[in-house]
């Protein structure tokens, strides 16, 4: 199937972010081999350059490395991916908790939504409707 | 590197490009977008010395283009242009016979990559095969510029994005710069590294595509739309 990206922000850190969700989901594990430029390429449906570039800004974030001559690896560096796993978690807080601050929803109106809400998906309802 | 110099181009007493100074840079994969009739295949087919300019200097690698340039340049022609009376491995050898840099393993692997039947006549090939014949005979050189007139034009999605997926594949751009015309913005818009618009034979704008999805977080088409309408407003108050 064709990925498809979101053609109004950069693909090469929205294919970053696909990885690091991999990452986190222990779809791809420390010391794991990424595929090859090309590979990535054909498989997502992008430019060649767009994967590299998505590669040398993950190998910035320390997330994964380049052996010469062997390809590119996730870090085997377990502090850094749980850093990587934290930082995750407030960025999407962050973005939660402003969105629902510009409703104008109170904190412990949010809290109490959240709750409301774990406890119903974990009753086994894939009711969206509290939401 | 492909460099225009104040570049004219007019067929009689047609303007199809005026004026047009542009430097494509090496190792991309670039999309020249406008209009029907808008010079994109023009532009396409001076840099391919098929045509020359009336007016300026095309250069190919600091080199006037002219018909020679063709051993540098792979040129996919809007047009069919196979013998119809080939079987597809004629078409292929007839080609290698023409280019010295012609991969032979190369165009193999794409057959295959493109289920193609060698032993099929061309002229019994659906138009979708015919298409991927061209990309086949293109892509198997291993010129430093690859130049594609309209690929994916008058092509069911499947035939399209097998185009695409061919040329992801089989193009290498630590050695190979592709120029590629066409209006299937959508389609092409995660390929793409840089755009050149062009608009009744002038140059509108060229854009990198990740800056401008980062610094300004519009898509290709949005942004078409939005430069095209400035444009028209900007030729109706002159």
């Amino acid at each position: 199937m064709k990925d498809d990206f979101q053609t109004s922000s950069p693909i090469y850190l929205q294919l970053a972010d696909r990885i690091q969700r991999r990452i986190l989901r222990q779809e791809l594990t420390p010391g794991e081999k990424l595929p090859s430029v090309r590979e990535m390429a054909v498989a997502s449906n992008v430019n060649p350059n767009t994967v590299q570039r998505t590669y040398s800004e993950l190998e910035r974030m320390g997330i994964v490395e380049t052996r010469r001559g062997q390809g590119t690896f996730i870090t085997q560096d377990e502090s850094r991916l749980e850093q990587l796993r934290e930082d995750l978690r407030q960025q999407q807080i962050r973005t939660f908790v402003q969105a629902m601050g510009e409703m104008g929803f109170s904190p412990q109106e949010i809290l109490s939504g959240l709750k409301e809400y774990l406890i119903e998906q974990e009753e086994g309802g894939n009711n969206r409707d509290s939401v | 590197m492909i460099r225009f110099e104040q570049v004219t181009k007019k067929y009689l007493t047609k303007t199809a490009l005026e004026g047009i100074d542009l430097e494509l840079p090496q190792g991309e994969i670039i999309g020249v977008i406008g209009e029907n009739g808008s010079g994109k295949s023009t532009l396409l087919k001076l840099i391919a010395g098929l045509v020359r300019p009336s007016k300026g200097r095309v250069l190919v690698d600091e080199e006037p283009s002219h018909r020679r340039i063709a051993r540098k340049v792979a040129y996919l022609s809007e047009l069919e242009t196979y013998y119809p009376f080939f079987t597809v491995q004629q078409t292929v050898d007839f080609y290698e016979t023409q280019f010295a840099d012609f991969n032979r393993e190369r165009a193999r692997e794409m057959m295959d990559f493109m289920q193609l039947d060698p032993q099929a006549k061309v002229k019994n090939l659906s138009k979708g095969n015919r298409g991927r014949v061209k990309l086949v005979v293109t892509l198997a050189r291993d010129a430093p510029y690859i130049l594609m007139d309209e690929p994916l034009s008058g092509l069911d999605p499947i035939v399209r994005n097998s185009i695409i997926k061919g040329l992801i594949s089989f193009v290498d751009l630590e050695k190979q710069t592709v120029v590629i015309t066409t209006h299937e913005i959508n389609e092409v818009e995660a390929l793409l590294d840089r755009v050149v618009a062009i608009r009744n034979g002038k140059i509108v704008k060229v854009v990198e595509l990740d800056e401008l999805r980062l610094n300004e977080g519009v898509s290709l088409v949005e942004w078409m739309t939005s430069i095209y309408s400035d444009n028209a407003n900007q030729s109706k108050e002159a």
